[in-house]
């Protein structure tokens, strides 16, 4: 997993609340037998005018221009700004696995639905929480700053853009593992040897547990 | 200090690290794969530049998405008509081939639905921790193994670790006494208790089936009451090892001999829950009160004796319940107060992880055999559930039996039960279905599923509604 450590980037904002994992990754695109390659199809409801199909050539659709992230001064952002309750819904690990592949690095919202929220750390995408009223600054300044970059140093725990700056929590175990880029494998390897000793004795006691599988 | 559960037992005899926030680092013995729940697992192995942790753990086999019928089947992977099940078919090949995880591919004997193939070969044995990305994996419980289904990401931790990051469940103990009675099966036993505890019963317990009635049950029937856990919401059901476990395990592929066995008995003999164990809850039934059952609304607790009628709204004790009532009699169309036996029967369904071994394709035949499907019924799937069963089934003659009956006797696979290939049903379309699950749209978009045993599909099929099966056999 990419670790996380500090982060500036263009910001675009997503002023809406409650926006589910449907919308950020529709149900037609779970089919797909990859974990990556989402990033086209993220928002696609709202993004593009058609359906589309997991097989659709997302590059010949016609976009919706009124959405935010199809507007010239958002191209490039890697700091989603949100409104409360992002992620609800449906528990598909696709919805990370969209934004990521998009490019966003961090979303920054006043609260984000649980299973999202926990879905975000397995996949090095870093879910900020703020107060609605810092929120509602950092969307304001966005929008009255075109090309405004937000800055967010996870050691420090801030979160920084033009004048404003604010800190945020953030559980010690998991910032532990997002600065050293560890997802859940990368903290059981850690565990390596106790998992290498307990095989070694547990041969010794139901050796029949070992070896058996292999092609007749 | 108190004596331990069968589940402390195999807790205890997995754990390789205890953590301070109550979770746990449990090995895990054996980790079957297939197409659906797999691929996102293999690209993050790849992505990461990681391997399996070990080989000989793994085996793999495609059923939920491929087709069970013989000519498409005969046409390998090109003849799956979906394109996206295709692919997906394609990348468990692909998968296993690149990182050497043995596959039991289509048409191979030994392929099969996970939960059928894995205990048929010997792959788990006693005393094992089973996962597999499928929520039936309780199946494996039947024999003494501590299993159950995981979510893509942990497909990968396991490949990548061995192991699965946990937390310890309650003890529940679920005890059947007594002897049940003529016609009545596992399936019967273990859609009564889900009726009695109802779909969240067994939330946060792993469940230990216990008593006469268990005792007395082969292991298939076993696999058929630990498949259905789930359903009563415990991700782990399991029996404790007798001489009937012993003796189903001997002599499958993957399962030790000589010394070696004799070792292995002797450990296995161990795994039964201490006299003095203490269980969190325990629930009790009496096996002679039993009588064959039939679902009869959307979820596997609306469940009731086939000499029973159908709820009505207004006797449910509570707004709620009502609600509930009302809206799954409103999906499957049926009438509160009607007969149990009045539902009629459009299609059948005889398969599934939960009733698709040979004994349920015996109790299946043993109906079907002199008589003829009735007219109006559409469609009669039967679907063996690995290829050894199919094989097994065979010789037996079972398939001339069900084709003379006027039923279709298919390639293995997991079939109608989810609907993922073109076994389906139609909108409005009642089912006699040996399954697990009677959501809305399980079966197929707008589907009617009933849950029933195998012999009471087969007699729901011959009579065109649902049928008290007891009264179509003699008792012997
Ligand atoms: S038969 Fe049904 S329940 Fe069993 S593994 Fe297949 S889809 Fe799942």
């Amino acid at each position: 997993m990419q670790a996380f450590t500090t982060h500036q980037g263009l910001a675009a904002p997503m002023d809406r609340a409650n926006v589910d994992t449907d919308m950020i990754i529709p149900k037609q695109f779970l089919k797909s037998i990859r974990r990556s390659g989402f990033g086209p199809n993220l928002f696609d409801e709202l993004r593009y005018l058609d359906v589309g199909e997991p097989d659709s050539d997302n590059s010949g659709r016609p976009l919706n221009s009124e959405f935010v992230l199809n507007q010239p001064r958002y191209q490039g952002a890697s700091v989603l700004l949100a409104r409360k309750n992002f992620g609800c819904g449906s528990s598909r690990e696709h919805a990370p696995w969209a934004l990521e592949d998009y490019g966003f690095r961090t979303v920054i919202a006043p609260s984000f639905a649980d299973i999202f929220y926990n879905n975000c750390f397995k996949n090095g995408l870093l879910p900020v929480v703020l107060t609605e009223s810092q929120v509602e600054q950092l969307f304001a300044a966005v929008y009255a700053t075109p090309g405004l970059q937000i800055c967010v140093d996870l050691p420090a725990q801030t979160v920084t853009a033009g004048e404003l700056s604010f800190s945020f929590e953030i559980d010690a175990f998991r910032k532990e593992c997002l600065l050293k880029g560890l997802d859940e494998i990368g903290l059981t390897l850690q565990s390596s040897s106790a998992i290498k000793a307990y095989e070694s004795a547990r041969a010794a006691q139901h050796p029949w547990v070992f070896g058996a599988i292999k092609r007749a | 200090m108190a004596g331990m559960t069968l589940y402390d037992k195999l807790w205890q005899s997995h754990l390789v690290e205890s953590r301070d926030d109550g979770s746990a680092l449990l090995y895990i013995d054996r980790h079957i794969l297939h197409e659906v729940t797999s691929p996102q697992a293999f690209e993050g192995l790849r992505l990461a530049g990681r391997k399996p942790w070990r080989l000989d753990t793994n085996i793999a086999t495609p059923d939920h998405n491929i087709s069970t019928d013989r000519a498409e089947r005969k046409a390998g992977v090109a003849g799956i008509p979906d394109k996206t099940s295709r692919l997906q078919v394609q990348t468990l090949d692909d998968n296993c081939d690149h990182f050497g995880i043995v596959e039991y591919k289509m048409n191979e004997l030994g392929q099969g639905i996970v939960h059928v193939m894995g205990p048929e070969m010997g792959v788990t044995m006693p005393g094992m921790t089973v996962v597999c990305g499928d929520s039936h994996t309780a199946t494996h419980g039947a024999l003494a193994c501590l299993a159950h289904g995981i979510g893509t990401s942990e497909v990968e931790h396991v490949l990548a670790t061995q192991c699965l990051v946990t937390k310890k469940m309650k003890n529940m103990r679920i005890t059947v006494d007594g002897k049940l009675g003529f016609g009545v099966t596992p399936k019967d036993v273990v859609l009564a208790i889900i009726g009695k505890i109802g779909t969240a019963g067994g939330t946060g317990y792993a469940i230990e089936f216990a008593g006469q009635v268990f005792r007395d049950m082969s292991i298939e029937g076993r696999m058929t009451v630990c498949n259905m856990a789930i359903e009563a919401g415990a991700r782990v059901g399991m029996v404790a090892v007798d001489d009937t476990t012993i003796d189903y395990v001997q002599g499958r592929q993957f399962v030790p001999t000589g010394d070696l066995w004799q070792q292995a008995v002797e450990y296995w003999r161990t795994l039964v829950s201490d006299s003095d164990a203490q269980f969190d809850a325990e629930v009790v039934l009496d096996g002679s009160d039993i009588a064959p059952q039939v679902t009869w609304g959307n979820s596997p607790e609306m469940v009731a004796a086939v000499t029973d009628t159908i709820p009505r709204v207004e006797q449910q004790a509570s707004a709620e319940q009502r609600a509930a009532v009302a809206r799954a009699l409103e999906y499957m169309g049926l009438e509160g107060g009607s007969a149990i036996t009045d539902i009629p029967v459009d299609r059948v369904f005889i398969g599934s992880c939960t009733n698709s071994r040979i004994e349920d394709m015996r109790a299946a035949a043993a109906v079907a055999k002199g008589r003829r499907v009735a007219d109006s019924v559409k469609q009669v799937l039967v679907v063996p559930g690995s290829q050894m069963v199919k094989q097994q089934a065979e010789a037996e003659g079972l398939d001339k039996i069900f084709i003379a009956a006027g039923m279709q006797w298919r390639e293995p696979g997991c079939s109608m039960c989810l609907a993922m290939n073109s076994d389906k049903l139609g909108a409005g379309e009642h089912c006699a279905s040996t399954s697990n699950r009677n959501f809305e749209g399980r079966q197929g978009n707008g589907g009617r599923t009933h849950l029933v045993s195998p012999a009471m599909a087969a007699a729901a099929a011959v009579a065109g509604h649902i049928v008290d099966v007891r009264t179509m056999m003699e008792e012997h």
